[in-house]
């Protein structure tokens, strides 16, 4: 993934300073990816210890709003990222897919700490615990820890950010990488 | 699993609250069942987050199975980790010195200040009051960073263990310890300023789930729920642990068994942490912070209990050994479980937008209850 | 109360109760049959007042299973643990949720985890395992799950 182009401009496109003003000519896919990664709005989805390391994130010290995360929606009709923090356990697992089949499209999933990776510390002679949030829905981001710093929190955020940016669909990105 | 939502014959309305919503702290699952904006009754449905834990610790050894309590009740991480080590040293007669009880008791009362703190931010945050949350966590934040230069880790630190504390502390602890301890109290009188004293807040809090002393002794609850309803339960004053019997602390309570009075409870409760604290930070002993202990480590056959006071309530671990080095048995005896078996009877009879008021003064952290 | 004057005062009312003073507290293996009565003379007796249960849990030896007890005072600050003995293929024991309110819970749990049946509970059903997992009993030594658990 790091060796796509970044947009390090702060603005996809060519400006023309004019008199009166400027002119902007750019590619539409790219403004529209632009506007989309800049306001991701979260679900509010926080199952166990990860939860606190998202609420340290969005508080004061390592504010996320920075990012365009300002807005942390409860209802998964109006949000565009679940960031799983915490176990995913067999009873929860259908009401995960429920969550995501309401969210609308397009939708990003960020699989947080060990436990959304792979199962984590609970992988060993458990009975009810899910080996990976990826047994369900498709991850887009892993951030490992337990839990993970907020710093590595915003670390992926801005990581999906830039993914968005750079304009593939999850098809497209399989294909590249192989 | 899901309930169909609907009326049945008689007009009632039954309706579910989660297991995804922002107020549960977790995912806790009710049903309720209500008529007009009355509620009727309350169905706790649990396991959303059930790991297995007690199946899974019974092939974990006396060493490892403490890193799993961290995550049970994360809030009071260091708390649990002290019961833990506690119980194996109780069945091992494992003596620990005096420097590292000292240090157990300042992280386990910094802990409590943490857990407090953050109750209180999510609390106000679920009634609808949206400042005090960024507030709380910044004092969060402050003593993180003191625990994160000793111990290693933020939320779930492995630092208590059988003998002792695992490493040395940071050579700036008591600096920083004691410069957090005089910002905080510029900081709890700031609490009360924004929140306490508010006539809004306690309109929503006075009066509001009460819970008879009879009745909190008979639910098993523990902690400031049952302290908020004139039951006296503190594990430090009345099974001494650690260096607990070397400070003076008062024992919080209050009569009124309302919201509002396990809300003081919890905020009085601040106060004394921080006199502990003072009294002991100037004061740790010389000497190893870890006893010598054998590499493995076999508890002889029979049964241990250990109970130590949690920010929430009574936590205990029960282990039943048959002499190998993996327990037979352990059970977690969790303080959320028994509280929340009193939330049927607490909501009956008041309104819908009063639940969030009672669910925050219970204090509920819910893989604590599910384990 | 010390340990002699329990053993005196319980032996009063249950004289088939038998004890063991090997532990930190006083054990007391009682039959499965007589758990009700004994345990409301232990909650109404007024130099007993056993009024707070904090903790209710089963054991799986091999041969049978154990349900324990156990039990404090808030007035007089005594403890004591109460054992009884169940059969394997068939366990049953009276429900102690009328007494003790906070053993509704409890006694789901070891219903769900163990399947030890609880005569006269109020609302015995499941409480943390999902859907479909009646019969199962997880907690039991001999439970075999090839699918979910992944053996170190």
């Amino acid at each position: 993934m790091t060796e796509q182009k970044q947009n390090t401009k702060p603005f996809p496109g060519q400006i023309e300073e004019i008199p009166g003003g400027g002119i902007v000519l750019s590619k539409l896919d790219d403004i529209i990816n632009w506007a989309r990664s800049n306001s991701l709005w979260p679900l509010t989805f926080a199952t166990s210890c990860c939860g606190i390391e998202m609420m340290a994130t969005a508080s004061a010290k390592y504010d996320f709003s920075r990012f365009g995360f300002e807005v942390a929606r409860a209802s998964p009709r109006q949000a565009d990222v679940i960031i799983i923090a915490g176990t995913i356990v067999n009873k929860m697992g259908p009401v995960l897919k429920r969550l995501y089949d309401q969210m609308a499209d397009p939708k990003y999933v960020i699989a947080m700490g060990a436990c959304a990776i792979s199962g984590g510390p609970f992988f060993y002679n458990t009975y009810s615990v899910v080996k990976g949030a990826d047994h369900i829905i498709p991850v887009d981001v892993y951030v490992a820890g337990c839990p993970p710093r907020p710093e590595a929190l915003l670390h992926a955020l801005i990581s999906l950010q830039q993914k968005i940016k750079a304009g593939l669909t999850r098809e497209q990105i399989k294909t590249t990488n192989e | 699993m899901f309930e169909e939502i609907g009326t049945t014959t008689e007009g009632d309305l039954i309706i579910n609250v989660g297991p995804q919503h922002p107020a549960t702290h977790g995912v806790l699952h009710l049903v309720i069942t209500l008529n007009g904006e009355t509620i009727k009754k309350v169905e706790p449905h649990l396991g959303y987050i059930h790991r297995s834990i007690e199946k899974m610790c019974e092939s974990l050894t006396y060493r490892q199975f403490i890193y799993v309590t961290s995550r049970m009740d994360y809030l009071s991480a260091h708390i649990n980790n002290q019961a833990c080590a506690l119980v194996v040293e109780k069945g091992m007669q494992i003596e620990v010195p005096e420097r590292a009880k000292v240090i157990r008791v300042l992280m386990a009362e910094l802990t409590r200040i943490a857990s407090h703190e953050l109750w209180w931010g999510a609390m106000a945050m679920d009634i609808g009051a949206f400042t005090p949350f960024f507030h709380a966590f910044r004092e969060r934040e402050t003593i993180n960073d003191i625990m994160e230069e000793t111990c290693g880790a933020r939320l779930t630190m492995n630092y208590m263990v059988p003998g002792g504390v695992m490493q040395e502390l940071h050579s700036d602890f008591q600096k920083k310890v004691k410069e957090f301890i005089k910002l905080f109290k510029l900081k709890i009188h700031e609490y009360e300023e924004l929140l306490t004293g508010n006539i809004i807040f306690q309109n929503r809090m006075k009066a509001v789930g009460i819970l008879s002393k009879a009745d909190a002794i008979s639910f098993g609850c523990t902690g400031p729920v049952a302290r908020g309803s004139g039951v006296s339960c503190d594990i430090r004053k009345i099974y001494p642990y650690d260096a607990y019997d070397k400070v003076q602390f008062d024992e919080v309570i209050e009569t009124a068994g309302d919201s509002l009075a396990r809300y003081m409870v919890r905020l009085k409760e601040l106060h004394q942490s921080i006199s502990i604290i003072e009294q002991l930070i100037d004061n740790i002993p010389e000497g190893d912070f870890q006893a010598k202990t054998k590499a493995v480590l076999k508890l002889p056959k029979g049964e241990f209990y250990q109970r130590v006071e949690t920010a929430r309530g009574e936590f205990g671990v029960y282990i039943v050994s048959e002499g190998g080095t993996t327990p037979h048995r352990i059970k977690f005896r969790s303080p959320g479980f028994s509280n929340l078996s009193a939330l049927d009877h607490m909501a009956r009879g008041s309104k819908l937008g009063d639940l969030v008021a009672m669910m925050g003064t219970l204090d509920l952290v819910i893989p604590d209850i599910d384990r | 109360m010390m340990n002699e004057a329990l053993k005196t005062r319980i032996t009063e009312l249950l004289a088939t109760a038998t004890f063991d003073e090997t532990g930190e507290w006083l054990n007391i293996s009682i039959d499965s049959t007589q758990w009700l009565t004994f345990a409301q003379q232990l909650r109404n007796d007024d130099n007993l007042l056993f009024d707070y249960l904090f903790c209710l849990t089963c054991i799986d030896n091999k041969t049978n299973l154990t349900m324990v007890y156990h039990l404090t005072s808030t007035k007089y600050r005594h403890n004591i643990v109460i054992r009884s003995s169940l059969n394997t293929d068939n366990p049953e024991i009276e429900s102690v949720a009328s007494i003790w309110k906070t053993a509704n819970f409890h006694e789901r749990e070891v219903y769900e985890l163990f399947g030890v049946n609880f005569l006269n509970h109020p609302d015995l059903r499941l409480l943390i395992l999902p859907d479909g997992w009646e019969g199962k009993y997880p907690l039991r030594k001999n439970f075999e799950d090839p699918v979910n658990m992944i053996k170190l």
